[in-house]
C-alpha cells in the first residue's frame, strides 16, 4: 500500500475542508481499503468520517425512514424500526456480502461508490429516496449517474438517506455465485403514486425498469408482466451471466419480487 | 487397555489451530531478513528482449535484483517432471526446460522473470515497478481442443504434444465393440480448477555464512523431496547443507507437492546476497502460479448388450499440462487416470488413450484425487448415459456389472485386494431413501421445481506402490515411507514420520496407532514431521498415502521396538523370550505373573546397569537404547471404494441448482479415527461439489486468467452444501497390517459425477458440462421446454 496521510475528522465541516481530488473518505473501508491494497487506487489523504456521530443512526417519522450515511449494513439489517417499516430494506442489508463486510460497510459508502452490482442503489431508486449531503438534497433518480459515478462533488459528504415507506415492497437478488454481489437485483416497491421496479447488476448503473413499472402500476400482480419482453441491449455480460440471461432474469426476479410482496 | 484405533480421539491439533497458535511459514521471521518480490510475466507468451534493472537497483531499500541471467551463470537447474511417460509408439515424452527465472521466453501469465530483494516489502514492491522489461508478445495457445493445431510453444516440441499414451488393447476393444448391441458415446470436459489452499505459498530462507547451511522454511507437502530436487536437480546446495522445514501448512490439495521457482530462487539467492529472505505469495500470485488441476477433454464410448452388460470401454482424452511439465503433471493423466477409467466394473476390454499437451497457461498438476476424479467422472457419467439409453435404473445397471469376487483383477492394471461394492451401494440406497425419490420429485414439481437423483459408485487407487513397479512405470523415486520411533529413557515416545500433515491430523491418527502398538498413553506420544533435520528421509503426503504407507512404517517400527523390548524384558524377568508376552504396554511372564512395563524396559535399555554389581539388563550382544526405524514399501496400492447418491432441486426460471441431499457410503477398510475421516470426506465432497456446481478456471484467448480472484473464481461456500449423510462399510485392506485404505480424496473423486448425474437426471437426460452454473442449466431448461412443446 502506498503511503498516505490519515485524518480523523471530528465533524462534517472539517472532513469537507480537507477533501480534495486526491482524497478519499473512509467510512467502512470495504471498497477503499482493498483497492488501495491491490494498488488499484492511491490517495494523498484518507479522511476518516466514522467518528462523526451525526452521520450515524436510524430515524422513522411518519412515512419516512432516515438512515445516517455511516450506518452499517448490520445495523440496518437488525433495526427493529426498519424491519417494521420496510422489511425488504432490512432484508437487503442482511444479504450484502458476508458478516465481516456487513459489520463494517456503510450505506453512505455503498451509494457513494455506486458499484453497478451493489444492492443499496436499487433501494434508493425503488423507495424514492432523497440523498442529503452537506450542501443539498438530491433525488435518487438524479444521484446515480453511471458506472461508479454519482452527482457528488469531491468535497461533498452524504449525511443521510431518506427513504419513503412504500405500501408493499420486496428485493430479490440473483447473487453472483463468486462475489455474491448482484448479477441481477430487482427491488419492487408499490407506492400510492405508483410502482417502481429498480434494477441493479444488469446494466452499468441502477435504473427503474419503466415497462415493468408501468404494467405493475396498473395491475400489481406477477401475471401482469408475463408478456413483457426485456431487451438485452445495454445489459452487462461476463463469465457468470450473458446479457440475454440477465435480461430474462430481470423479469424472473421482478416476478419473484411481486409474488413475495 | 482399550484399543484407540477406531475411537474418536480428540484432535491433538485442535488446541493449536483453534486458538490461532499454529506456526506457519509467514509466522517465521529471521533477524535482518530481506523481502522478496517476484516480477512476473503479464503476457501468456512472449520473448524477453531486454531487462533493465538499473533504475530499480537505485530505488530506496533495494538489496539486489536477480534475473534468469544470474540463474544461468550460476548453473542453477530448473523445475522437473517427476515421471517419465512413454508414448504408444514407445518414444519418450517431451519436456521443455523450465528455469526458475525465465531468461528468453515466458510461457504463462505469472511466469517469474526476476526477483527484487529489499529491506521492506513496500520498498521491494516499489522497486519491482521500476524494472523495465521489453517483450515481443507472441500469440498465446490457450484452447485445449486446438492446441495440437496451434503454433509450437516450445522449440522442438511438435504439436505441443508431450506424449500420446496408450494403456490397454485397441484390438480387443474393437472386437468387443463389434459384438455390442449398443455403443454409448459421451463427450465431456473435466473443468480446470484452482486448488486454493487457505495459506498461500511462502518461503523463508536463512543462510548461515559460517556453516554454509541453507535453511528453507516452506509450504510443502513433502520437504524431503523438495530438498532432494533442489539439491540433485537445482544444484542449490548439497543435501547435507540444505535443510528444508515445512512447519504448519494451511492446506495443499496437491498444489504444494511441487517444489516451485520461488523456493529454488530464494534458497540460492540467500547464499548469494548473504541475507535471510522472506517471500509470501499474495492471493493473485496463488491464483496465477499455484499448479492448477484437472482440465481434460474426453470422448468416451461404452459397448453394452441390450440387457445392460458392459462389453468394452474406451476413451480418447486430451489433457492440459499447462506451460511446463511438473512433478506429478505427467503421471496424473496417465497412470493415475487410465487404470481407473473402467471403474468398479467387470469390463472385458478397455483402453485409455491420452494426449498430454502444452498450453500457455499455468502448469497443471495433481489436485485432490489427481486423475482418479477425471477417470471416475468419465466412467460414471457414461454408465448413467447407458442406463438412460437402455431404459434401466442407474442402480440396477451398476449392480449388474460389479465384480462379485475379490481379489478382483481390474481390466487395465489393478489387482484390487478387497471390497464389496454390492454392500456399499445397497447401504447408500437405503440411507438416501432412494425409493422415496418419486414422492419427493412430485413434491418439487408441485412447487414448479425439477428434481433429480444421481448415483455414483467408485473405486480409487491410492498409496501408490510398490516402489519397483512405480519406478518401472517411470517415476523418478520410490514411493515407500519411513518412520523412526524413539523411546525416551523416561518413557515418552517421539515418532518421526516422513509424511507431512497439512490438515490431515497426523499428530492424532499416528499417535493413536503408536499408542496401540506400544501400550503407552497417547498423551506420551509426540509426532514429529516436516523437517529434514528431524527423522529419516520421507516421501511426503499426497495421494492418500499417509496412513496406508507412512502409518504402517510407524506400526512396523513400533513392532521392532516391542521385539527388542521383549528380548530385554526376558533377561530382566529371568525368563525365556518365548514365555514373555507383550500386552497393553507390559511384558508378562504368564507362569510367574512377573512383569515389566515397556517404560521400565526403555529406562533399563538406556541405563543398563546397577550400583555395586556388574549386571546388565541387556542380553549378550544387544545394543543399548530403544530406537527403531522402518521403511515401508507396500505390496500394492490400496483400493478404497464407495457409493454416493445426490439429489438436486432445480428452479427452471433461474437455473439455480440446489444440492438438497447428499449421501456418501465409503469403504476405507479399518477406520482409525472416525471424526478425522468424516472431516476428510467432508472436505473432499466440498471440493468435488465445487467442481460440479461452481468452480471453473477460465483463461481468455490472450491467456489472461479471468478468474484470478474470489470475485470471479467461485469457491463453494457452506451454504452451497446440505448436511452430508455419511455411512461406512468395511472390507479390510490385505496389503497392510492395519487393514486401512486411503480416505483423503474419495469425496473429490465421487462427488462430481454424483452431482452431475443428479443434475442431468433432473434435466431429463439433457447433457451439460461442469460446472452446472445457473445460466447453463437455465438454457437447458428452456430447450427441454421447447422440445416438450414440440412433442406435444
Ligand atoms: C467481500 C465483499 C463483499 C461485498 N458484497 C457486497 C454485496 O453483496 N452487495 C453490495 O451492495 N455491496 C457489497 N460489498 C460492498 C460493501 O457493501 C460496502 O458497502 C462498500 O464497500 C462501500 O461502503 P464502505 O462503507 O465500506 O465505504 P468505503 O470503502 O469507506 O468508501 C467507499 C467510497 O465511498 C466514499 N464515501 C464513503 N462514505 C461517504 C460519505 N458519507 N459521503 C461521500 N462519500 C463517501 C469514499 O470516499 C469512497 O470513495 C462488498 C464488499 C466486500 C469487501
Amino acid at each position: 500500500m502506498k503511503k498516505f496521510n490519515y485524518h480523523s475528522a471530528k465533524d462534517v465541516k472539517e472532513a469537507s475542508k480537507i477533501a480534495s481530488s486526491s482524497s478519499v473518505f473512509l467510512a467502512g473501508g470495504m471498497t477503499t481499503l482493498p483497492s488501495m491494497k491491490l494498488g488499484l487506487a492511491s490517495y494523498k489523504d484518507v479522511i476518516d468520517i466514522k467518528k462523526i456521530k451525526k452521520l450515524s443512526g436510524i430515524k422513522v417519522s411518519g412515512k419516512i425512514i432516515t438512515i445516517g450515511a455511516t450506518t452499517k449494513h448490520t445495523e440496518v439489517a437488525n433495526s427493529k424500526e426498519v424491519k417494521k417499516a420496510i422489511p425488504s430494506l432490512a432484508a437487503l442489508a442482511e444479504g450484502i456480502g458476508d458478516p465481516q463486510v456487513r459489520n463494517r460497510g456503510t450505506i453512505g459508502g455503498s451509494i457513494a461508490n455506486n458499484d453497478p452490482a451493489a444492492d443499496y442503489p436499487s433501494a434508493c431508486i425503488a423507495l424514492n429516496a432523497t440523498i442529503h449531503t452537506n450542501n443539498r438534497k438530491i433525488d435518487a433518480e438524479k444521484f446515480f449517474r453511471g458506472m461508479f459515478e454519482t452527482s457528488l462533488k469531491s468535497s461533498e459528504i452524504i449525511e443521510a438517506i431518506e427513504f419513503n415507506i412504500p405500501q408493499k415492497s420486496s428485493y430479490q437478488k440473483l447473487p453472483n455465485p463468486a462475489s455474491r454481489y448482484a448479477i441481477v437485483g430487482v427491488y419492487v416497491a408499490k407506492h400510492k403514486s405508483g410502482t417502481n421496479v429498480a434494477v441493479t447488476g444488469a446494466k452499468s448503473c441502477v435504473y427503474n425498469e419503466q415497462d415493468l413499472a408501468k404494467a405493475l402500476s396498473k395491475n400489481f400482480s406477477s401475471s401482469a408482466i408475463d408478456n413483457i419482453k426485456i431487451s438485452s441491449s445495454g445489459m452487462n455480460s461476463d463469465i457468470h451471466a450473458s446479457a440475454d440471461y440477465r435480461a430474462n432474469m430481470v423479469k424472473a426476479f421482478a416476478k419473484k419480487a411481486v409474488d413475495a410482496c | 487397555m482399550a484399543s484407540l484405533v477406531g475411537s474418536r480421539v480428540e484432535r491433538k491439533e485442535d488446541k493449536r489451530f483453534l486458538t490461532g497458535k499454529g506456526r506457519y511459514t509467514a509466522d517465521i521471521n529471521i533477524a535482518n531478513q530481506t523481502y522478496a518480490v517476484f516480477i512476473r510475466s503479464p503476457h501468456a507468451r512472449a520473448k524477453i528482449k531486454k531487462i533493465d534493472t538499473s533504475k530499480a537497483l537505485k530505488s530506496p531499500g533495494v538489496v539486489d535484483i536477480l534475473t534468469g541471467e544470474h540463474i544461468a551463470q550460476d548453473k542453477i537447474g530448473g523445475l522437473i517432471a517427476g515421471w517419465a511417460i512413454r508414448s504408444e509408439d514407445n518414444s519418450e515424452m517431451k519436456c521443455p526446460a523450465n528455469p526458475p527465472l525465465a531468461k528468453d521466453n515466458v510461457n504463462f501469465v505469472g511466469d517469474p522473470i526476476a526477483v527484487v530483494f529489499a529491506e521492506s516489502l513496500d520498498e521491494a514492491k516499489a522497486a519491482a515497478e521500476l524494472v523495465k522489461i521489453d517483450y515481443k508478445v507472441l500469440k498465446a495457445v490457450t484452447s485445449l481442443a486446438d492446441t495440437m493445431k496451434s503454433e509450437t510453444i516450445h522449440d522442438g516440441i511438435d504439436k505441443n504434444l508431450c506424449y500420446d499414451w496408450l494403456l490397454g488393447d485397441r484390438q480387443k476393444v474393437k472386437e468387443a465393440f463389434d459384438k455390442a448391441d449398443k455403443i454409448i458415446k459421451l463427450d465431456i470436459t473435466n473443468n480446470r480448477l484452482i486448488p486454493n489452499a487457505m495459506e498461500p505459498r511462502a518461503c523463508v530462507i536463512d543462510y548461515n555464512t559460517a556453516s554454509e547451511e541453507i535453511t528453507c522454511y516452506t509450504t510443502s507437502q513433502n520437504p524431503h523431496l523438495s530438498r532432494l530436487i533442489m539439491s540433485a536437480f537445482g544444484g542449490v546446495a548439497p543435501e547435507n547443507k540444505l535443510r528444508v522445514v515445512a512447519p504448519d501448512v494451511g492446506g495443499g490439495f496437491g498444489s504444494k507437492i511441487n517444489l516451485y521457482n520461488e523456493e529454488i530462487v530464494c534458497s540460492w539467492a540467500a547464499k548469494k546476497i548473504e541475507r535471510p529472505i522472506k517471500w509470501i505469495a499474495d492471493r493473485t500470485e496463488s491464483f496465477l502460479t499455484d499448479t492448477h488441476g484437472r482440465d481434460h477433454i474426453t470422448h468416451a464410448e461404452l459397448a453394452v448388450t441390450n440387457d445392460g452388460k458392459f462389453l468394452g470401454f474406451k476413451n480418447e482424452t486430451i489433457a492440459n499440462l499447462g506451460a511446463y511439465a511438473r512433478v506429478f503433471g505427467t503421471v496424473t493423466p496417465t497412470y493415475l487416470f487410465g487404470p481407473c477409467a473402467t471403474g468398479v466394473y467387470v469390463m472385458p476390454a478397455a483402453y485409455s488413450n491420452v494426449k498430454a499437451v502444452y498450453t500457455n497457461t499455468a502448469p497443471v498438476d495433481a489436485y485432490r484425487g489427481a486423475g482418479r476424479p477425471e477417470a471416475t467422472y468419465t466412467i460414471e457419467r457414461i454408465v448413467d448415459k447407458a442406463a438412460i439409453e437402455l431404459g434401466m435404473d442407474p442402480i440396477e445397471i451398476r449392480m449388474k456389472n460389479f465384480p462379485t469376487e475379490f481379489p478382483f483383477k481390474q481390466t487395465l492394471v489393478h489387482q484390487v485386494d478387497s471390497g464389496d461394492y454390492i454392500a456399499g451401494l445397497k447401504k447408500a440406497k437405503e440411507m438416501a431413501d432412494y425409493d422415496g425419490f418419486a414422492a419427493r420429485k412430485k413434491d418439487s414439481e408441485s412447487r414448479g421445481k425439477l428434481r433429480g437423483i444421481g448415483v455414483t459408485t467408485y473405486f480409487e487407487a491410492c498409496g501408490i506402490a510398490p516402489s519397483p513397479v512405480v519406478m518401472m512405470l517411470g517415476c523418478g523415486v520410490g514411493l515407500w515411507e519411513s518412520a523412526e520411533v524413539r523411546f525416551n529413557p523416561t518413557g515418552q515416545v517421539t515418532v518421526y514420520t516422513g509424511s507431512h500433515s497439512h490438515g490431515q491430523s497426523h499428530q492424532t491418527t499416528f499417535a493413536q496407532i503408536a499408542a496401540d502398538e506400544l501400550g503407552v498413553p497417547i498423551e506420551n506420544i509426540d509426532i514429529v514431521h516436516g523437517d529434514t533435520d528431524k527423522g529419516t528421509f520421507g516421501m511426503g503426503t499426497y495421494g492418500s498415502r499417509s496412513l496406508t504407507v507412512g502409518g504402517i512404517a510407524i506400526v512396523n517400527a513400533c513392532k521392532k521396538i516391542v521385539a527388542k523390548g521383549k528380548r530385554i524384558a526376558a533377561k530382566m524377568l529371568e525368563a525365556s523370550e518365548e514365555d514373555v508376552e507383550f500386552k497393553d504396554g507390559e511384558y508378562v511372564v504368564a507362569k510367574s505373573n512377573k512383569k515389566k512395563t515397556i517404560g521400565e524396559v526403555a529406562f533399563a535399555s538406556y541405563l543398563p546397569g546397577v550400583r555395586d554389581e556388574v549386571k546388565s539388563p541387556l542380553p549378550e550382544g544387544e545394543e543399548p537404547g530403544l530406537i527403531e526405524s522402518s521403511f515401508f514399501d507396500p505390496a500394492n496400492f490400496s483400493f478404497p471404494a464407495g457409493s454416493h447418491i445426490a439429489e438436486v432441486e432445480i428452479d427452471p426460471e433461474t437455473g439455480n441448482v440446489k444440492l438438497d441431499k447428499y449421501t456418501a457410503v465409503d469403504d476405507f477398510g479399518t477406520i482409525v479415527n472416525p471424526t478425522i475421516v468424516e472431516g476428510q470426506v467432508h472436505g473432499g465432497l466440498a471440493q468435488g461439489i465445487g467442481q460440479a456446481l461452481t468452480e471453473n478456471a477460465e483463461y481468455d484467448e490472450s491467456g489472461q486468467l479471468i478468474t484470478a480472484s474470489y470475485m470471479d473464481y467461485t469457491m463453494p461456500r457452506a451454504d452451497n452444501f446440505p448436511e452430508f449423510n455419511l455411512g461406512f462399510t468395511c472390507t479390510k485392506a490385505t496389503t497392510n497390517p492395519l487393514g486401512v485404505k486411503g480416505c483423503g480424496e474419495a469425496g473429490a473423486i465421487a462427488a462430481p459425477p454424483t452431482v452431475m448425474n443428479a443434475v442431468i437426471n433432473a434435466l431429463d437426460g439433457h447433457e451439460i458440462q461442469m460446472p452446472a452454473t445457473a445460466e447453463k442449466v437455465w438454457k437447458a431448461c428452456k430447450e427441454i421446454k421447447k422440445t416438450n412443446a414440440k412433442a406435444a
